[in-house]
């Protein structure tokens, strides 16, 4: 989330104060982001030096200054907007790893992973759910930061349903890494095929 | 009070070789007011399960309750009157009867159950009007939408007073927004007229309205959510890092 362009989108509605900024900040991103005074203040502060907003200019320094947005911070403000964030690279993903490296490891049921895995997000799910239906009323802002949360929870529910089925076939295939060692992979361990297995974890 | 209880119920079909385990030890409850989704992939046994608790079908092992009452033990009249009265349904492709209106669709099982037409009308007029359908009620349901469509079949499963409410993929061929709003009038049904809810879903989404979430894989339950905690935990400045 960047706080600086959040700042100058309030501006641009008109001038404000250092206080109000921070209230509609939290206001206006649902409550889902709350946001410390330090950060407002720096921001700010960053942004006036940049000459993307200018202060009333009196001497106050406390959450009675005034901001409004320059021409300069209102172009960055347009260009900010239309910029898609860089998603051209996979985030290494905890979720994801975690999954992987448990069909690696031979006193690991990647079934019972996924499931501790798919249980929590579930359980996200309910409470946000339960937020939209009860607290969020017909706040715009909120709705569609809970909608956000709750498509990109949903993403990886199904994500785990696909690698579960895909588990599933390459059981049924044979194809499985440790499938040649089934019989034995709840009593000894064998030795790990050490280098096969760091080329797939990192694939 | 407990509207449905399983316990340890198992369903095969075929013998020896060729024995299929649609469910195995299943055990589940629905309480009144509480509604509970069964999440699981397809060939999980979620249909199965609920041709069970309706008592469309029986268990090959283990016992169905429905409102405290073993089914095995009521006669058969008994058990048909439950499906009448005690219990409403909802599918995913609405089977609504094509030749009725919106309100006939929604009276007849009242009819069914041996009320007059006339008497049958105004139940399922009310029930219309609860899902905010009074004016369609003479449409037929090729003049519905998809999400009217699915909205007079709910109001048909609760006609009458019933008490536990099985859905089956309730929202599948709905868009996202008719689909939340088919669980928002599932869970009122809970909430507000004190029913249980038994749905079956592959969907995360519309399986987090529900209060508890259990987990079919296999014929088994293999998992289920615990209670949740309140949204301050998700709502706290500690998260905002």
């Amino acid at each position: 989330m960047s706080v600086r362009h959040a700042m100058l989108a309030l501006l641009s509605e008109g001038p404000k104060y250092g206080l109000q900024l921070r209230e509609e900040f939290e206001a206006r991103t649902g409550e889902v982001w709350p946001l410390n005074v330090g950060q407002v203040y720096t921001t700010l502060q960053r942004l006036e030096r940049d000459g993307l907003v200018a202060s009333d200019g009196t001497s106050n320094e406390g959450p009675q200054k005034g901001f409004r947005i320059t021409a300069d911070g209102e172009q960055e403000l347009a260009r900010w907007l239309r910029t898609p964030p860089d998603l051209s690279s996979p985030p290494r993903d905890e979720l994801v790893m975690k999954v992987l490296v448990a069909l690696y490891v031979p006193s690991a049921d990647v079934h019972a992973v996924i499931q501790a895995h798919r249980r929590y997000l579930v359980e996200l799910m309910q409470q946000w759910t339960r937020i939209k239906e009860d607290d969020a009323g017909s706040d715009l802002n909120m709705l569609l930061a809970v909608d956000a949360e709750l498509f990109r929870l949903d993403s990886v529910v199904r994500w785990l349903d696909a690698a579960e089925a895909r588990v599933n076939r390459a059981a049924g295939d044979g194809t499985l890494p440790w499938a040649d060692q089934a019989s034995t992979r709840n009593q000894t361990r064998a030795p790990l095929p050490r280098q096969r297995r760091e080329v797939r974890v990192r694939r | 009070m407990s509207m449905l209880e399983l316990r340890q119920v198992s369903k095969s079909y075929g013998q020896g070789g060729a024995e299929v385990h649609a469910l195995r030890e299943v055990s589940l409850t629905a309480d009144e007011g509480e509604m509970v989704a069964v999440m699981g992939p397809s060939g999980s046994g979620k249909s199965t399960l609920l041709t069970i608790a309706g008592t469309l079908e029986e268990p090959t092992s283990g016992e169905v309750l429905i409102a405290d009452q073993p089914v095995s033990k009521v006669s058969r009249s008994t058990k048909a009157r439950l499906r009448r009265r005690v219990i409403g349904y909802v599918f995913q492709d609405f089977n609504l009867l094509p030749g009725l209106t919106a309100a006939e669709n929604v009276s007849l099982p009242l009819e069914l159950d041996g009320l007059s037409a006339r008497k049958a009308r105004v139940p399922g007029l009310r029930g219309l009007e609860r899902l905010g359908l009074g004016e369609r009620a003479a449409h037929y349901p090729d003049q519905l939408s998809g999400g009217e469509r699915q909205r007079v079949a709910i109001a048909r499963a609760m006609v009458g007073e019933r008490k536990l409410l099985l859905a089956d993929e309730p929202s599948g061929a709905l868009d996202s927004a008719n689909a939340q709003a088919v669980m928002r009038l599932l869970l009122d049904a809970c909430k507000e007229g004190g029913m249980a809810a038994v749905v079956v879903t592959h969907d995360a989404q519309l399986a987090s309205w529900a209060d508890r979430v259990v987990f079919l894989r296999d014929g088994r339950v293999t998992d289920q959510t615990a209670a949740a905690p309140g949204p301050e935990s998700l709502l706290t400045p500690e998260r905002n890092q």
